[in-house]
């Protein structure tokens, strides 16, 4: 028999072959996935354009004039109306991957996947906002972290964020398999947006819940927490008190086993 | 008790020799008379075809314990260099751990307490605490790994048998104690004297009291009515305090500015206290426990509950936002599904539906603030809680 | 280094016989230790008892020191927390902090939490001291768990051991409470938030709970005293109980001495296993320094409880996945586990059974059936008899499968408080995850009893076979004949004695019905019960092999009965 037969039987043969299989399954998967539709611009204004775009791409879940579409079974919604959401809802949801949503879910997660180059979501925006006033796109110095007042942000992060998000913005979960995303590595525009829009389960915080100036306080507290130096070791996450005990049985426990197992053994 | 005692001291058995090779292969002969093998079953074991032979047969009831196995030598044991290996080794994890000594009095001294360092794996953490706990771990760590590669390598280790003794005393022991505590009580006369041995009784039951009470009495106050008060009464609701209520603004917390119905917008939550509780002298928090409110604003049409729109104003409504399970704040609103969460126990209260329970471990629903606006368009109360907030309690009805 | 001839075996009482003089004159050192020594056995004629308990000596199995990690754990628990005594301000007054945590600065917090982030950011060493404080207190309560696994399932806790057993039970109960007592002191969000919550569920106690939550926080919560009282109880009350009673573990492990695992060469009545010098001071001294250089490196790289993250304790904040620490966890799943609907009124008073099943009767109720558990399996085996040599837990299959039964119980409430992590971890919905709790908390005990039976009859089962068929060697001989055959490796009687060495076990019969004279003698229900109990416990029993079958095996060659034995299925 040759060599490969010969080791049939070793060990990681299994291990290998299931490698073997993910990496074939894999590749498969990659190769006749569907891609994301790019749309063919015609006209030249921008909200006609916008309109084009979203007709292209959102109607579907949306409705053809964003009025919202039921699903057909009981109160679901395929996609709620987005009169009155303002471009800068639009600037958060397709700015963070989350819009077109992939599939059916509780949530639309985050995405690195960007699908729209960054003048299609400004053009689906100016679309969206001509068809109601709506909270618009906040300006860099809004949202600049330098000029918050970090203390106060965390006073007010902890009283209206930190219940969904967790203390250090970690992330959180919801009813029903909804969840409030981790905020870390979050763009202080996309901070803002949120805060201003209240995409899906999370509340509006309009301007006169929390103040413009105290939503960049909130971005100034995230990002000097984020950025700061973790003082005391490895987080674990900010998860808290379980992913302390989970190190604690696992690698505390596991370590001062083994050494006890060493300790006892005959020396050679 | 299995072991019949240990083998014969004289002739240990040798498990090596004297046992049949293969004691499973089929070709091995028996020869007449013989039995398998003479020390595992004794000298007078019978063979099963020799019919049926009343008796023990030879063969012990149990296998008996062998014995310490035969004591195999270290390298270390038998040469004098692995010994010496071995030392060095020992030298070195000691030296480990003077060097982590050094190390942890120089980060101590020299390193500035601010100072950050970026770490794979963890990131930017702070230097001297990373200096303090790895040089701390190898002054320690190095001893111990140190005193215990020593011990077995190079102290003996050769088994040492103790003998134990039955944990019972002897009942000669047992008899001398009981005459002693008899002889005693005897002498005492506490039996010839009973007026004694009734007082003692209620003496000794007794003379705890004045220790405990002082703490069992002093421990808190009453709670008299104010687990059913909250500041929303009209002001400070401890126990003995009888606030008279007013319409109290809806303030922001924390800012602590006051609320117009026009900045309530569908889908927002805010968080509020009653006016004038934040700038409390002294008791915030133990006000803030009972008062704190969440108010959001629905949809007229979405609220399900007559009582609830009654009671909201324009369909903005406001409830208590101690949770009735163990009282930990119900912050998290979903807006989608007019849900509020507790993160605690995961509670779950329905706001169209009077905030009644969905699911969870808390039975009852918050309770309702009625509210309305005041001449100038801030939300203000409109009578306080109509039953005691949070958690439940026995006499709470 | 030379010892005597290594080939030759010796007899257990042999070797003592062999002890030689020491003959080497003592060094100047040695000298100067005498004089010392000798100056304080003049006055306290310690002599005898040192050279005593230099001789003492302790069997060596890893699974021996998970105590030890427990002890060593509380003593460098009890060494930092010395050192955060210096710094700690055990007070609720309210001051602003003014520190080095730019976050915090210019925001209200009582002095407690300002003392601990002074302690974390401003005192030199402070953070590492706090870290290894809390590291120190979670492997504690760890390794005392594990260590309360092996002597249940070894079986540890027989005659003479019981009072061990229940101080022991006793101690674990003591340690969660210090360690929730210790973490709730910085005053923090989260772990404020436990407090609110054991106030929440203290008030539901029926007809005193208001009055206890009054008692308790001196006045409406939170109130001022509950952060000095938790510290009078952290450092004082639970510390002086903890002490006294571990002493008295530790003394009666030194009085009965050690259990053994079976072995060539131990018995019931011996200690099998190396002298305390020089070999064990060397190896639990070292694992001494061994815990506390571990838990150092870990306090040095792992962060635990950033108390700066969660902010000071405030009623109206929270944050998402609040837990308490991992032991008290079983409670908090209680708690969340239990549904709403249970709470009931009636005439004008509140019956909270949603909650006081989980918070109030739970952890006490815990506690007491594993205290208790001694004594019952005593009643039930009847065994009166001392035991010093531990069981393999596949030798007692329903004590372990018991045992397996509760961690399963208490593990589901365990994992029920970090429902809302495992649904954001693992995308699930938190509702989906505590309704299958709810109802594996009743399935899964059942389940895994009768698993964990059956795979320690199969264990047993394997063992006989070793013991009568030896080890199957892979190697296929063939005779010149044509047959085939497996050559079966040797199983040295060193080998095989450990595989048989445990007790044949059988039921306990009920006595007759009738007494000397004939007369009737109903049994009593308690006997009824205790004969149906041991029926439980020993009906399914694979019994050690004995000589006789192991005779009968090797003359049969293909004996399969005598696997079975003369009693198992």
């Amino acid at each position: 028999m040759n060599a490969l037969a010969a080791r049939r039987r070793h060990p990681a043969a299994i291990a290998i072959l299931l490698l073997l299989g993910l990496i074939l399954m894999g590749a498969a998967y990659a190769a006749i996935a569907p891609r994301p539709a790019q749309a063919a611009v015609v006209s030249a204004d921008q909200v006609t354009e916008g309109k084009q775009l979203f007709q292209a791409n959102c109607a579907s879940c949306h409705g053809l004039n964003a009025e919202g579409r039921k699903t057909g079974t009981g109160d679901y919604v395929a996609g709620p109306s987005l009169a009155g959401v303002g471009a800068a809802a639009v600037e958060f949801q397709m700015g963070t991957g989350r819009m077109p949503m992939r599939s059916p879910n509780a949530q639309a997660p985050r995405s690195d996947v960007v699908k729209f180059p960054a003048e299609d979501i400004t053009k689906i925006g100016a679309y969206i906002a001509s068809l109601a006033p709506g909270p618009a796109v906040p300006t860099d110095e809004m949202v600049d972290p330098t000029k918050g007042d970090v203390a106060k942000g965390g006073e007010l992060f902890r009283v209206n964020c930190a219940m969904c998000h967790n203390f250090a913005g970690a992330g959180g979960a919801l009813t029903r398999g909804k969840y409030a995303p981790s905020l870390m590595g979050v763009d202080p525009d996309d901070m803002y947006l949120a805060m201003e829009t209240g995409p899906q389960s999370m509340p509006v915080f309009n301007d006169d819940n929390l103040s413009p100036q105290s939503k960049r306080d909130i971005i100034a507290f995230l990002t000097a927490t984020h950025d700061y130096e973790k003082p005391g070791g490895m987080a674990l996450g900010s998860m808290g008190p379980v992913s302390e005990g989970l190190f604690a049985w696992i690698f505390g426990l596991g370590i001062l086993v083994g050494c006890a197992i060493w300790l006892g053994q005959k020396a050679a | 008790m299995t072991d019949s005692g240990l083998p014969n001291p004289q002739q240990p058995p040798n498990p090596h020799v004297d046992r049949i090779e293969d004691p499973m292969n089929e070709q091995d002969t028996h020869r007449p008379g013989d039995v398998a093998s003479g020390e595992e079953f004794g000298t007078s074991a019978v063979r099963l075809d020799e019919g049926h032979i009343v008796g023990h047969g030879g063969i012990p009831e149990h296998f008996e314990n062998p014995g310490l196995p035969p004591h195999t030598p270290r390298t270390s044991d038998l040469n004098e260099a692995a010994a010496k290996r071995a030392e060095k080794v020992v030298g070195a994890l000691f030296g480990l751990s003077i060097l982590g000594t050094i190390g942890f009095v120089v980060a101590y001294f020299g390193v500035d307490i601010r100072a950050t360092a970026y770490v794979p794996g963890i990131g930017v953490m702070g230097l001297q605490h990373l200096l303090l706990g790895v040089c701390m771990g190898a002054s320690l760590l190095g001893i111990g790994l140190g005193a215990v590669h020593w011990a077995k390598t190079l102290m003996p280790d050769a088994e040492v048998v103790e003998m134990r003794h039955e944990m019972r005393s002897t009942d000669e022991a047992r008899a001398a104690v009981v005459q002693t505590l008899n002889e005693g009580a005897q002498s005492s006369q506490i039996n010839r004297r009973p007026l004694i041995k009734y007082t003692l009784g209620g003496a000794l039951g007794l003379f705890a009291l004045p220790v405990v009470l002082p703490v069992l009495g002093g421990l808190g106050p009453m709670p008299q009515k104010s687990l059913s008060l909250t500041f929303w009464n009209g002001g400070p609701s401890g126990p003995g305090e009888e606030p008279t209520f007013k319409p109290m603004r809806l303030m922001r917390d924390p800012e602590n500015t006051p609320i117009k119905a026009s900045d309530v917008t569908i889908g927002s939550v805010f968080h509020v206290l009653p006016e004038g509780l934040l700038t409390l002298e002294h008791g915030v928090l133990e006000e803030k426990a009972k008062a704190a409110v969440l108010l959001m604003r629905l949809n007229p049409q979405d609220i399900k509950s007559q009582k609830e729109l009654d009671w909201g104003y324009q369909g903005i409504v406001a409830y208590s936002k101690i949770c009735t399970h163990v009282g930990c704040p119900v912050g998290l609103y979903e807006q989608g599904t007019h849900h509020l969460l507790c993160p605690c126990h995961q509670s779950t209260f329905d706001v169209t539906e009077d905030c009644k329970v969905i699911f969870g471990p808390a039975k009852r629903p918050l309770p309702q603030l009625k509210i309305t606006v005041d001449a100038e368009g801030y939300l203000v109360s409109a009578q306080p809680f109509r039953e005691p907030v949070g958690p439940s309690f026995w006499e709470r009805g | 280094m030379t010892t005597a001839n290594p080939t030759t075996a010796r007899a257990a009482d042999g070797l003592r016989a062999g002890d030689q003089p020491v003959s080497a004159p003592p060094s100047a050192g040695a000298r100067r230790i005498g004089g010392v020594a000798g100056w304080v056995d003049d006055r306290t004629g310690a002599a005898k008892g040192v050279g005593y308990l230099m001789k003492k000596v302790f069997p060596d199995h890893w699974s021996f020191m998970l105590g030890e990690i427990a002890m060593y754990s509380m003593i460098i628990a009890l060494i930092s927390g010395t050192f955060l005594t210096l710094w700690f301000v055990p007070s609720a007054g309210h001051t602003i902090y003014d520190g080095a945590y730019t976050p915090l600065r210019g925001v209200g917090m009582s002095e407690a939490y300002a003392s601990s982030l002074h302690i974390s950011f401003d005192v030199r060493g402070g953070l590492i001291i706090r870290q290894i404080h809390h590291w120190a207190a979670l492997m504690f309560i760890v390794a005392v768990v594990v260590h309360m696994f092996r002597v249940f399932f070894t079986g540890a806790f027989r005659k003479p051991r019981e009072l061990n057993w229940v101080i022991g039970s006793v101690l674990a109960l003591l340690a969660i409470i210090e360690g929730f007592s210790g973490y709730s002191l910085p005053d923090d969000l989260l772990s404020g938030t436990g407090i609110r919550a054991m106030q929440g569920f203290v008030q539901t106690a029926p007809v005193i709970g208001s009055y206890l939550v009054y008692g308790f926080f001196g006045g409406p919560f939170p109130g001022e005293a509950i952060i000095p009282r938790l510290y009078s109880a952290h450092i004082l009350m639970l510390p002086a109980l903890l002490i006294g009673l571990f002493t008295a573990h530790i003394l009666l492990v030194a009085i009965q001495k050690h259990t053994q695992f079976p072995g060539p060469g131990r018995t019931n009545d011996n200690v099998v296993g190396f002298p305390v010098m020089p070999v064990y001071a060397a190896k639990a001294g070292g694992f001494f320094f061994i815990v506390f250089g571990v838990i150092a490196l870990v306090a040095g790289l792992v962060s635990i409880n950033p108390i700066w993250g969660y902010g000071p304790y405030d009623p109206s904040p929270v944050t998402a996945g609040s837990q308490p620490d991992w032991y008290m966890g079983f409670a908090d799943g209680a708690l969340r586990l239990l549904p709403g609907w249970l709470e009931f009124n009636l005439w004008g008073y509140t019956f909270s059974m949603n909650i006081m099943p989980g918070a109030l009767i739970l952890l006490p109720l815990v506690y007491t059936v594993v205290g208790i558990y001694p004594f019952v399996e005593r009643w039930i085996t009847g065994d009166q008899r001392e035991h010093h040599l531990l069981v393999r837990p596949r030798n007692a299959p329903v004590r372990t499968a018991l045992g397996m039964a509760g961690i399963s119980m208490y593990s589901v409430l365990m994992f029920a408080a970090s429902n809302d992590i495992i649904a954001i971890k693992l995308h699930m919905s938190i509702n989906d995850i505590t309704n299958f709790l709810r109802t594996a908390f009743f399935v899964v005990p059942f389940i895994v009893f009768w698993c964990t039976k059956r795979i320690c009859l199969s264990l047993q089962r394997a063992d006989r076979n070793k013991v009568l068929h030896q080890r199957e060697s892979g190697t296929i001989i063939r005779t010149p004949a044509g047959r085939f055959f497996e050559r079966h490796d040797d199983l040295t009687v060193y080998e095989r004695w450990p595989l048989v060495d445990y007790e044949a076990a059988a039921p306990l019969q009920l006595t007759d019905g009738v007494d000397a004279n004939g007369v009737a003698k109903p049994a009593s229900r308690g006997d009824k019960r205790r004969a149906r109990l041991s029926h439980f416990y020993f009906k399914d029993v694979v019994n050690p092999v004995t000589p006789a079958e192991l005779a009968a095996a090797h003359h049969d060659g293909h004996g399969h009965e005598a696997i079975e034995g003369p009693s198992g299925h």
